[in-house]
């Protein structure tokens, strides 16, 4: 394996060839905001929320191989600046209300408010009134908290090899959909593993009839079963 | 030294930040000796002082054509402005109607049928606003209590810090919202 050095923050770090900037920071100690990141599942660089700056140019460090003398800053001001711009419009976009979400208090967008100290949203709320699916026997999905984040799509894809969540559309109009648009409890292919509940960062996909206290995702779970899966 | 002049307004929200607002325990006695509660639902006090205050705190969304009367005689009546809780600065529950009917609210909250010579009872109940909008949506706004309502440490924090003429220092869980 082929070693590489570079610079996160000023710091000189030594990496491997074909690691991200974003797993070299981590195992650096360098926190570096995530939020559709998800250990288990490929990265896609969908919120951008992880942003780093590699020679004046912004890259997302999910999906940005680290390469020898890199440059890399994790958190200059116009960095900062841009994350909380990205934060204010997720915020913006959906009907992100946490003092009625089930999963208030466990939530990863609610906590990315307080550590990119988001004080208020500059741009107007569009507050999004989608219906909220139910028909699902275990589980419920409200589009009005949910970021885009792929999250669910990619462990049901990868992970549990269901292929059930996708999206549709685009721009303003796009949502993560169960098979071809139909309701969640006439997706055929959904095996109710539960995996996109537990990978999903905000109070959109969550379990049904679960309160405050015992709506707690385990994010770390899909990270934890395809380690075991590689170490069979 | 003079007291420092302070008001809270109470717009579309639930008392529960004004509730929080007293239960800072004993930072309440050291606020006795160096502020001045103006108008104020704790005081029943309905308009401003002459010369206006130093710091008025917003609890509440802005919601009816009253709300939207009063934000903007407190933004040039006073110094400083905050908003104060989630519905004040995101719009919270009373965000909630957007996208509603408001004549249809008006008439589902005070009943079928409530009308004065035939029209909806506008002379007595001010006309909703289209959209329920955050305080910083229509003036500015200085400073942001998050939560729902904020924590009395939070908001002790922020007023002592102020009657300290510093900035308050909000990180971290102080912006949690909910």
């Amino acid at each position: 394996m082929e070693t590489i050095r570079l610079k996160i923050d000023g710091r000189e770090i030594t990496a491997q060839a074909g690691q991200t900037i974003l797993e070299v920071a981590k195992e650096n100690g360098i926190n570096i905001p995530t939020l559709c990141h998800l250990d288990g599942v490929e990265d896609v660089g969908a919120c951008r929320l992880c942003i780093v700056d590699v020679h004046g140019q912004l890259v997302t460090s999910c999906t940005t191989k680290v390469g020898a003398d890199m440059d890399v800053q994790t958190q200059t001001a116009p960095v900062k600046e841009y994350r909380r711009m990205i934060l204010e419009l997720l915020f913006a976009e959906g009907s992100h209300v946490c003092s009625f979400c089930v999963s208030n208090g466990g939530c990863e967008l609610q906590d990315l408010a307080c550590d990119l100290e988001m004080h208020s949203v500059r741009v107007p709320y569009s507050f999004p009134r989608n219906r909220i699916d139910a028909t699902h026997p275990q589980f419920l999905i409200d589009r009005d908290r949910c970021v885009l984040c792929g999250r669910c799509v990619r462990v049901c894809a990868q992970v549990e090899g269901a292929h059930t969540w996708g999206f549709a559309e685009r721009g303003s109009t796009a949502r993560v959909i169960t098979d071809l648009a139909v309701d969640w409890g006439q997706a055929e292919s959904c095996t109710s593993c539960g995996k996109c509940v537990e990978s999903c960062p905000t109070g959109a996909i969550v379990r049904k009839g679960a309160s405050n206290a015992e709506m707690r995702k385990k994010a770390d779970l899909v990270g934890r079963l395809t380690e075991r899966r590689e170490h069979e | 030294m003079s007291k420092v002049k302070v008001s809270t307004l109470w717009f579309s929200g639930c008392a529960g930040c004004h509730m929080s607002l007293l239960d800072i325990d004993e930072v309440l006695i050291e606020l006795a000796g160096r502020i001045e509660l103006c108008n104020s639902p704790i005081t029943d006090l309905k308009v401003f002082p002459e010369g206006g205050v130093d710091v008025t705190l917003i609890e509440g969304a802005v919601a009816n054509e009253e709300q939207l009367h009063l934000v903007k005689e407190a933004r040039e009546k006073s110094k400083i402005l905050i908003a104060f809780g989630d519905c004040a600065v995101t719009g919270n529950v009373p965000g909630l109607r957007n996208g509603m009917n408001t004549d249809k609210l008006i008439e589902d909250i005070y009943g079928k049928g409530v009308t004065t010579n035939g029209k909806l009872p506008y002379d007595v109940v001010p006309h909703l606003l289209d959209r329920v909008r955050p305080v910083h949506e229509v003036v500015p706004v200085e400073y942001f209590l998050h939560g729902c309502p904020p924590p009395p440490g939070v908001i002790a924090k922020a007023i002592l810090a102020l009657l300290d003429g510093k900035t308050p220092e909000l990180q971290g869980e102080d912006l949690k919202f909910g």
